[in-house]
């Protein structure tokens, strides 16, 4: 079913737009939630899996107190209030990948309640987003649908099902409606779940790789015709994987409801599913008993009653959230606010943090990363910390700029070097004979033949006119194809012919 | 030659240390009385005749070694099938895991594994321990030992009968309502159901799992004693498991066997009588009391208000819990799976074929009672309201426990039914759990021992209750009784009851 | 309280994942209304001033160190599963599913 979208500035310009967001967080704990399977990416199907992740009969969960911990860890970080007893308790559906047929999660028991966070857009605009809650729950496992004839179920499609993510602990961080952000809504929301991300990686409970999955969000949207009018009725578009996705999930959604709204009819309440490819949402299957989830507390678990010494020992130990981290490394690196922002905006905080600890002056590691490899990431269509090199090696590359050994022009040879995987910047500098020529004897070689192949030229500046002397230099950098230093090189040129 | 089927579990655990029988023999015996009688109990859905065996053969050589043996070790068991066991088919009485074999053991099962005693079989029981008559197995009817034409009792029919017709001298039970001290009382056993959470419940197949605990079912208060003793303590993958250790239980055991019960106080729970109960059975209780007294107790009234609400309370938790716990039968990872007979093959509609071919009708009906309870709109009603219920009768209990030490009552109303009496009435079935249901409800221990024959000729139960964590009271009180009844039959109770081989 | 119906008792049954024969769900409506009826009395003394209990012993804080044990083997997890594939559970189709 295609839609006429409405125009986005036409769309935010009659409509305001109410969001929400809920983000599921993996966390980078060891083990699973409630059993001690090992958390394992990448592992064989099924090999991660105890009694308990496959939900055998007679096997019973009990909570990881390390998972308990991270919840707690991000609740603080979230300016939430941390309950002083919540419990889990049993989301009952019927679906393959949920071994047990429900889902153990909280309910109306939160870990951590009643939070905000400040977001910060491309342009240094700041806006705080209220956090309804955060709780934890489960991971469910891996459906592959395979379809067509081969299938063993008299021919028809199926899927197969792996569980080893089943169990694995899940934060899930609900915001209030989020009001107020007008046309930059979908700003505000990609801007809102990087933020997040940035937050994960910071505390150390996940590693928070959007590509793996590891962070996943859920975008509620809804238009209303004035900032005053009531909430409008919402669509919950599932599984946005990417920081791009979010925002463009949400601009989309925004013109096809206002392409609905304009009609006189009325947005249905539903799930809807994006699409990477065609950057589009469709609507989910409508499932009778969707809303039914007959939850009740878990009877196999206990109640979590963490202790206020407990929450006190964590916000203390809590370590620096990356807003005030990049406060901290501005004021180091000396970056004016655009500079910062530019690098914010690249990606490239923890990449020149690195860079300048592998040994290169904040500058050159700016220079670097927002320079050359910025433009090779958007050949290569790729964030910069995807590219094939590492700060450690821009910053020994730095190294040897620094030392002499190379030059700027060289310099870029031996990146490019890196980059096609020639090995660290030294061993690319060795292999392709790239160092500067710091030996006077091939130099002088190299002057005396250019000399004596411009017999007029050496003539003109044994007679004081160093106008030509350029020419002369250029023959000789040509012959050690680039690998002289240039200063060197007129200075054993004057020396000899005025000698 | 003595028939070691015939001794406690104690006194064949003696004569192993002693080196007078082994365990091969001892396992042996078992084996050669279940193949002499089962065909007319069929107390077992799975016989471990090699393993057992192999077992019995493993702790004879050890013992021949010179090893440090637990006190048990080389004698044999039965285990629910409720209970999983690594390697044996374990069914929980239902076609829906029919030739399901566990990849694991339950805590309990490696605890008796460890202590070296041979596992005979799997006990039959009502599918997934629903039911009170083990009629609805879906593997058969398990007869009761006293009267092949009556029930054994349910949950645990299979594992009563087993021990009362000498085709073991222990074996588990577990009790969400009643399921071990039920099929004791009818059977003329013993029957404990544990404190909640003395007792792993990691590898019981769940059906209410704030009401289900294991606990052990034998022929004598001692045995009882030892096999709780073996099976309880802590276990870290069960979160409700209660990490402290409780008193000790076989000491209580031998306290109370010597028979002097002076300022003990005994509680009478006057709702636990009367109306519903048979003379027979009421005779046998008061009798039990006497004799109480005599051994120097202080006998008690004490009332309960809010136990007419037990059973309504039960059954919204206990089936509502359950509708969760069997969610997971659905035919996608393991046991039966079975396609619609017309229509689209999706996995919706295949755990719907699945679950309605594979659950008997009594699971049905619980699921589908449960299921109703906890949907939109009914949950404040009813699962909530039983939840208060549950806290009432906790404050019944601990008012009752301030004024005496134990509590008892007749663990039945009747002695056992007809097979196929009340199958067709569920109501007056679960009304044969009225005095054991709020044990489970408040989580406290409660043992049931035969108090006697009742008019009928058939056994009738007594029933123990202690405060939670006090299991050791009724062990001690548990003793004392058996002690003195069994001085006034002249033995065992068991010793009554019609000589089953009827095929030699 | 309420009275069962028998489009109430097959839309539980539904929701419950159950196949139910019609003449099963005639059955259950009697059956489940006279229990229904017998249960529905705990809310005459289930009143607001009464806490719920939802554990027999009250316990809080039981956790598990985050220690990985040995998972099971991929075989024992096939082990009983009605059909598999390339180390996969394989159900029927799951509609909704792309």
């Amino acid at each position: 079913m295609s839609v006429e979208l409405v125009d986005y500035d036409e769309a935010v310009s009659r409509f305001d737009p109410v969001i929400g967001i809920e983000v599921h967080v993996e966390l980078g704990t060891r083990t699973k939630m409630f059993d001690a399977a090992p958390q394992t990416f990448g592992a064989e199907p099924n090999t991660a899996v105890t009694p308990v992740s496959l939900g055998l009969p007679g096997a019973l969960p009990v909570v990881n107190g390390t998972a308990v911990e991270y919840a707690i860890r991000i609740g603080l970080a979230l300016n939430c209030r941390i309950a002083e007893t919540c419990r889990f308790a049993r989301k009952n559906y019927f679906y393959p990948d949920v071994p047990k047929n429900f889902q153990t999660s909280q309910y109306d028991e939160p870990i951590a309640f009643d939070g905000w966070i400040d977001v910060e857009l491309e342009d240094g605009t700041v806006f705080r987003v209220d956090i309804e809650r955060a709780h934890m729950e489960e991971d469910a496992g891996k459906n592959t649908h395979v379809g067509g004839s081969t299938g063993r179920i008299q021919g028809a499609d199926h899927s197969l099902v792996d569980y080893n993510r089943a169990g694995i602990p899940l934060v899930e961080i609900v915001t209030r409606p989020i009001t107020g952000a007008g046309e930059r809504a979908p700003e505000v929301a990609r801007a809102y779940v990087q933020t997040l991300r940035d937050i994960f990686r910071a505390l150390e409970v996940s590693e928070a790789r959007m590509e793996r999955g590891n962070v996943r969000a859920d975008v509620n949207v809804s238009l209303r015709p004035t900032p005053e009018s009531p909430l409008g009725t919402r669509t919950e578009t599932k599984n946005v994987n990417s920081f791009r996705s979010v925002e463009r999930a949400v601009r989309y959604e925004i013109g096809r409801q206002a392409a609905v709204l304009d009609e006189g009819r009325a947005v249905t309440q539903e799930t809807r599913h994006w699409h990477e490819d065609t950057g589009i949402t469709t609507a989910g299957r409508i499932k009778s008993d969707a809303e039914d989830y007959r939850y009740f507390p878990e009877p196999d678990l206990v109640p979590v009653a963490p202790s206020r010494e407990w929450v006190e020992a964590i916000r203390a130990a809590l370590p620096e959230l990356p807003a005030e981290r990049r406060r901290r490394l501005q004021g180091e690196w000396g970056y004016s606010d655009p500079e910062m922002r530019d690098v914010i905006n690249a990606g490239a905080v923890e990449l020149i943090e690195s860079t300048v600890a592998a040994g290169s002056s904040p500058a050159a590691a700016r220079k670097w990363w927002m320079g050359e490899l910025a433009r090779t990431a958007k050949t290569q269509d790729v964030e910069l910390a995807e590219l094939a090199i590492t700060p450690v090696q821009i910053g020994q590359l730095q190294q040897l700029v620094d030392a002499g050994r190379i030059n700027d022009k060289l310099a870029r040879q031996v990146l490019e070097g890196v980059l096609a995987g020639e090995g660290d910047p030294e061993q690319v500098v060795v292999a392709r004979g790239l160092e500067v020529v710091s030996d006077d004897g091939p130099l002088l070689e190299a002057i005396d033949a250019a000399l004596a192949a411009q017999p007029d030229i050496a003539e003109k500046i044994r007679s004081g006119n160093l106008g030509p002397v350029g020419a002369i230099i250029g023959s000789v950098m040509k012959a050690t194809r680039g690998q002289a230093d240039a200063g060197r090189v007129r200075e054993l040129v004057l020396e000899r012919v005025q000698g | 030659m003595t028939d070691l089927t015939r001794l406690s579990a104690a006194d064949l655990a003696g004569r192993l240390t002693a080196g007078e029988v082994s365990s091969v023999e001892a396992t042996r015996a078992h084996l050669d009385r279940m193949a002499a009688v089962e065909p007319a109990v069929h107390a077992y859905l799975h016989v471990a005749a090699d393993e057992a065996l192999a077992t019995a053969a493993d702790v004879d050589r050890r013992r021949a070694a010179g090893d440090e043996l637990h006190s048990l070790a080389g004698v044999p068991i039965a285990v629910k099938d409720v209970v999983v066991t690594r390697g044996l088919p374990t069914t929980a009485g239902s076609k829906i895991l029919e030739g399901w074999v566990p990849p694991y053991d339950a805590t309990l099962v490696e605890r008796i594994k460890a202590a070296g005693l041979p596992i005979l079989g799997k006990t039959n029981m009502d599918e997934f321990a629903m039911g009170s008559s083990t009629e609805h197995s879906a593997y058969g009817d398990t007869h009761n030992p006293w009267d092949l034409d009556r029930i054994p009792g349910g949950s645990g029919g299979g594992s009563a009968a087993a021990v009362a017709a000498y085709e073991a001298p222990l074996a588990i039970g577990t009790d969400t309502g009643g399921s071990i001290r039920q099929p004791a009382a009818v059977t003329g056993t013993v029957g404990v159901k544990p404190t909640y959470g003395s007792v792993s419940r990691y590898g019981l197949i769940a059906m209410a799992s704030s009401l289900d605990q294991a606990g052990p079912v034998t022929r004598t208060v001692l045995d009882a004693a030892l096999l709780h003793e073996l099976i309880g303590g802590h276990d870290p993958r069960d979160s409700t498991s209660i990490p402290e250790p409780l008193p000790g239980l076989v000491a209580a055991a031998r306290q109370g066997a010597a028979g002097d019960l002076t300022g003990l106080r005994v509680g009478v729970i006057t709702e636990l009588q009367g109306e519903g109960y048979q003379p027979g059975v009421l005779a046998r209780f008061h009798e039990s009391l006497e004799l109480l007294r005599s051994a120097g107790a202080e006998i008690v009234e004490v009332s309960c208000p809010h136990f007419e609400f037990a059973l309504g309370a039960y059954y919204l938790i206990m089936p509502s819990e359950a509708s969760s716990n069997l969610a997971k039968f659905d035919g996608m990872r393991f046991g039966l799976r079975v396609e619609p007979s017309e229509g689209p093959v999706t996995a919706e509609r295949v755990m719907a074929a699945t679950r309605g071919a594979g659950f008997g009708d009594e699971v049905k009906r619980r699921v589908i009672l449960g299921t109703y309870a906890l949907s939109a709109g009914y949950y404040d009603a009813y699962y909530g309201s039983a939840q208060k219920v549950r806290t009432l009768i906790q404050r019944d209990f601990a008012d009752a426990f301030a004024a005496a030490d134990v509590l008892v009552s007749p663990t039945t109303p009747t002695t056992a039914f007809k097979l196929g009496e009340k199958l067709d009435d569920p109501l007056a079935m679960y009304l044969n759990d009225v005095a054991t249901i709020p044990a489970n409800l408040a989580g406290i221990p409660g043992l049931s021992l035969p108090s006697g024959l009742s008019d009928d000729g058939l056994p009738a139960g007594f029933q123990v209750l202690a405060p939670a964590k006090a299991d050791d009271r009724l062990y001690r009180v548990g003793a004392a009784l058996e002690a003195l009844l069994e001085k006034s039959w002249g033995g065992p109770l068991l010793t009554q009851a019609p000589d089953l081989e009827v095929g030699k | 309280m309420s009275s069962l119906s028998r489009d109430e008792v097959a839309r539980v049954a539904g929701l419950a994942r159950i196949d139910l024969s019609p003449e099963e769900v005639d059955r259950l409506v009697g059956e489940l209304q006279v229990i229904v009826d017998s249960v529905a009395r705990v809310s005459e003394v289930a009143t607001p001033d009464v806490p719920a209990t939802s554990h027999p012993l009250p316990m809080t804080n039981v956790f598990r160190d985050d220690v990985p044990e040995q998972p099971l083997s991929q075989a024992d997890a096939l082990a009983g599963a009605p059909a598999t594939e390339d180390g996969k559970f394989l159900v029927p189709q799951i509609l909704g599913e792309e």
